[in-house]
């Protein structure tokens, strides 16, 4: 059966990883190719890099990076952040990286969406999505609204339609941030999971307000996720993969066990990873 | 060495690293003629079939596929490269109709919202290979990651390596007289990838091109 992915998110400055708490309170925390290898050994069923730099020297570091975690993880990396054009993204792609996630330059240049599907193939386009509640909108926006440019510009666009439209442009997958849930760790926005994975067939990987294995499972469940990602739940030691999706398969959702490599023996206890890669 | 077809589809870089990773010789070669030298053939490829199959007639790697397997070097074929193995594809073919692959193969690719009907598409992600039977390069199996739209039937059901469960239980390997291909993609898909990679060298390095049934 195919199995729910988890997917770490790794947000990536000037070549180093740092963390996000709604966007902001930026930390260091380590070399992004370690990082990654660490979170493969886990269980990672796959990884997504977003850079956040904000120069150019900061992008040629996440090149570099990325060039690094492919010559030594062997699953598969999305890299996310400032793509802008199809140059941007052969670049990622030749550096190793398998799929990109284009945000803002989706929304603003829709037809590079449509280019990079019919360039790269619609398997390597992630369209992600930063949506948050529109209160006191008018019905026709929808319940949520499209934010791009790292959640500080609203669109006016209805995060449905906007999702429907990627899809129809050629998106592979929709990777779905709930902006007001980001950082909280008060579980996944599930309406607008639920919302989003039953308007485009492509699958849709749930972001934004992992605290707790229980939010996993309401992704999965009431969500209709085909993926979540994680971020600050891992990082801080919250929990660890082998614990979330032994969490998540005892409530008979189909999960990759951590310890899925035949020569890898099982963890001896709950709660132990899977040994070194 | 082992080469690694590039015909313009699609990124070949991870298959490179990965057989590197494993200690293996493996080459991206863009001629075929220096694809003749070669010990075994990496067919690899993402997309759409119609265009991959022009591409290959194009580039003429389509006779360098065909050389090799002439010549007893054993091939590899992964994602769509197992599919271009066949006979022909439904993808982009009129109704009725159909888009002739490389024929090495007896059997048609078809697409998952037939093949299985309810389920979302492409199938994307991590999904159980269970092999059909011991000694391929599948070997026991596992988890391994895949992205595709449309799977093979192949008219032999003997060449069926392996399967996955996604609505029916569709072909995930096929493996015959000095072949082998698989529709997920090992690059990607851990150490269990890997070890399919490191599986394939061996062969190469036996030369046991009339290995595998």
């Amino acid at each position: 059966m195919l199995t729910r992915r988890f997917i770490p998110c790794l947000d990536v400055r000037d070549g180093r990883v740092v963390k996000g708490v709604r966007f902001r309170d930026l930390r260091d925390a380590g070399d992004p190719a370690e990082l990654a290898a660490r979170y493969e050994a886990d269980g990672a069923d796959e990884l997504v890099f977003l850079d956040v730099s904000a120069t150019l020297e900061g992008r040629r570091a996440l090149l570099a990076a990325v060039e690094r975690t492919a010559a030594r993880v062997f699953i598969p990396l999305t890299v996310g952040g400032g793509i802008r054009s199809p140059d941007d993204i052969r670049r990622l792609l030749e550096s190793g990286a398998d799929k990109v996630s284009i945000n803002t330059a989706a929304v603003e240049t829709p037809e590079l969406v449509a280019e990079a599907a019919a360039r790269f193939g619609s398997q390597c386009v992630v369209v992600a999505i930063d949506a948050a509640l529109a209160p006191g909108m008018p019905c026709a926006l929808g319940r949520w609204q499209v934010w791009t440019r790292a959640g500080t510009r609203a669109t006016g666009r209805d995060a449905l339609a906007w999702a429907g439209e990627a899809q129809a442009l050629g998106a592979g997958e929709i990777l779905l941030t709930s902006i007001d849930r980001d950082g909280t760790r008060s579980g996944y926005d599930l309406e607008l999971t639920r919302a989003v994975a039953d308007a485009v067939p492509i699958p849709v990987i749930a972001s934004g307000g992992a605290g707790s294995a229980e939010h996993l499972v309401d992704a999965f469940l009431v969500g209709g996720a085909d993926a979540v990602l994680l971020a600050g739940i891992l990082h801080d030691g919250i929990a660890t993969l082998a614990e979330l999706k032994a969490a998540v398969a005892a409530r008979g959702i189909p999960v990759r066990p951590p310890w899925a490599d035949p020569d890898g023996a099982p963890p001896a206890q709950a709660g132990v990873n899977g040994g070194e890669p | 060495m082992i080469a690694i077809l590039d015909y313009g589809v699609g990124n070949l870089a991870s298959v490179a690293k990965a057989f590197a990773a494993v200690g293996l010789d493996a080459r991206v070669v863009d001629r075929p003629r220096d694809a003749a030298r070669a010990r075994g053939v990496v067919l690899p490829g993402v997309g759409a079939f119609a265009p991959a199959m022009k591409r290959l007639r194009a580039t003429g790697m389509d006779g360098a596929v065909l050389e090799a397997m002439g010549r007893g070097v054993p091939l590899l074929g992964i994602c769509l490269g197992l599919q271009l193995l066949f006979s022909a594809s439904d993808e982009g073919a009129a109704e009725g109709g159909g888009v002739p692959g490389l024929g090495v193969l007896s059997g048609r690719v078809a697409s998952l919202g037939r093949l299985a009907p309810g389920h979302k598409v492409p199938h994307v992600g991590w999904n159980l290979v269970t092999p059909t039977r011991p000694g391929t390069l599948v070997g026991d199996g596992g988890y391994f990651y895949f992205v595709h739209s449309y799977a093979a039937v192949p008219a032999d059901a003997g060449v069926v390596a392996a399967t996955v469960p996604y609505g029916a239980d569709l072909c995930a390997a096929v493996q015959a007289d000095g072949m082998a291909a698989v529709q997920f993609h090992p690059e990607k898909s851990g150490r269990v990838g890997l070890r399919v990679l490191a599986s394939f060298g061996r062969w190469v390095s036996a030369g046991a091109g009339r290995d595998g049934r």
